[in-house]
């Protein structure tokens, strides 16, 4: 996954806004990497041009050689902010819903997807509807429906928001926890400096608007880590420091 | 099990206040029959009314039938391309203003004598709240859901039948409830401008000849009609959309 010299502008009422200018970053295989900014810096901007949803008005990106957006939504799995379940669909139906675009009927899909709920230990939530799930738990569903894309790249965009703090550290976990078991090429946009530094291999800093890199960090520790332990080491304290100045 | 009491609470009480205002010797009996007296009509009458039930309500279903084919129809197209949506949106609200008693007996002279005329004036009365909520619907998609489905891969139509369809369906049966309800007018005004059987002009042709009573027993038979319509909508919404409870309650 490359961006190189990526800019992007939007038109707000007239005026021109630019949301990314210059932006130079690259995934390495089976890498995650996380992108850090305050809201507005044009976090998810970045990630819908990598995912093939938006073309830049400078620059060029590629996804596992692709250059075309219908080349990158080929190669990315994107997760957006919010789960974006189908009410309708039980959590299986949700996850399996990924598979349906390859063209694989609706039984078959969710007869292939079962195995991953038992994995990652939701097969209590196969038959539950969106509704009845906590939203932990439809964060979790979400992520197999990406995983289930079958995508060398994951693109998470704040996948974990709008859970409350003590859901995000389990969920922050438990992410960690499938990565391990299912290595892929990670690009994870956050605000939280924390989550990227105990989910990422590098941390990359983005600059209030337009965004630009200001700062790259490389965690050097091995993943997955233990979250209290790491978290509350010298490196993770030493690396946070440097993040939250180059925030300010 | 205590709200349906109340309703029934409710309704005892009409009926009764109903008998009170019919009993007052100033109100005349031409103009008000009482709740026994339309009760007495309809069992004498019984075998008449329902024969002309039967006509009306065969005008109803096949009416409804057609307003949904079209207000889906009309939804899917404007939905799909929103140059038909602007173009076509005050067509469609100008199609409700039109009053339907000046349309229905242009509609017997176009559509000939028979069931089409009342076919007709029941989808065009039917056919708006249809339309006006399965596009609803079909547009109360999140703009993130449709980007996520773009992303996965789907196509305009995989996306249409897996979201926008499922997510319109309880708009759809909104719309249907209305439907359900003005139906039976627009028979009875299809009725009125020219029918040989039916119980919009069984009513029509009692208060002309004054047998006050059975007009009243044709009035609730129709009102009875339209509720166990709407009935029927709400029941088949819950059966299609389970989802949409749990969502309110949850």
């Amino acid at each position: 996954m490359r961006l190189s010299g990526v800019s992007r502008r939007f038109r707000l009422r007239g005026d021109e806004i630019a949301a990314l200018e210059g932006v130079d970053l690259t995934v390495s295989p089976a890498e995650v990497v996380a992108v850090v900014g305050r809201s507005g810096s044009g976090k998810s901007t970045l990630l819908e041009l990598a995912a093939g949803l938006q073309e830049p008005d400078e620059g060029g990106v590629e996804a596992g050689g692709a250059t075309d957006a219908a080349g990158r939504r080929a190669t990315c799995a994107y997760m957006p902010q919010r789960d974006l379940l189908l009410p309708w669909r039980d959590g299986l139906g949700n996850a399996a819903l990924a598979l349906e675009a390859a063209g694989v009927g609706r039984g078959e899909a969710r007869r292939r997807a079962a195995p991953l709920f038992e994995r990652f230990g939701l097969s209590a939530f196969e038959r539950a509807r969106p509704a009845a799930l906590s939203g932990g738990m439809r964060q979790r569903v979400a992520f197999l429906r990406t995983l289930l894309a079958g995508r060398p790249v994951l693109l998470l965009d704040e996948p974990f928001a709008a859970l409350d703090a003590i859901t995000r550290a389990d969920m922050q976990e438990w992410l960690a926890a499938a990565l391990a078991a299912e290595p892929r090429t990670v690009l994870l946009v956050t605000h939280d400096v924390e989550e990227a530094l105990f989910l990422a291999d590098r941390v990359v800093i983005l600059g209030p608007r337009p965004g630009r890199v200001v700062a790259e960090l490389d965690v050097p520790a091995e993943r997955p880590r233990e979250r209290v332990e790491f978290l509350a080491g010298a490196q993770a304290g030493a690396l946070r420091a440097r993040a939250l100045e180059a925030l300010r | 099990m205590r709200r349906a009491l109340l309703a029934a609470l409710l309704v005892a009480g009409f009926v009764a206040l109903w008998q009170l205002v019919a009993s007052i010797s100033a109100v005349d009996d031409l103009t008000l029959a009482s709740p026994v007296e339309t009760a007495r009509a309809l069992a004498d009458d019984a075998s008449l009314l329902f024969g002309d039930l039967g006509v009306t309500a065969v005008e109803v279903l096949l009416g409804l039938a057609l307003s949904v084919a079209l207000g889906v129809l009309f939804a899917l197209g404007m939905h799909l391309s929103g140059a038909l949506r602007e173009a076509a949106y005050p067509l469609l609200v100008a199609s409700q203003a039109i009053p339907v008693v000046v349309l229905a007996p242009v509609f017997v002279l176009a559509f000939d004598f028979g069931l089409a005329p009342k076919l007709a004036i029941v989808a065009l009365v039917c056919f708006f709240p249809v339309t006006v909520n399965v596009l609803d619907g079909l547009r109360s998609v999140d703009r993130e859901q449709l980007k996520l489905m773009r992303s996965l891969g789907f196509s305009r139509l995989g996306t249409l039948r897996r979201v926008e369809l499922p997510a319109a369906l309880p708009s759809f049966f909104t719309g249907l409830k209305v439907a359900a309800t003005v139906s039976v007018i627009g028979a009875v005004f299809g009725e009125w401008a020219e029918a040989q059987e039916g119980l919009g002009r069984r009513v029509l042709l009692d208060n002309n000849n004054l047998e006050t009573p059975r007009v009243y027993a044709g009035i609730v038979l129709l009102t009875l009609m339209a509720v166990a319509l709407f009935a029927l909508a709400a029941l088949a919404e819950r059966v299609a959309c389970p989802w949409n409870r749990e969502e309110a309650r949850s």
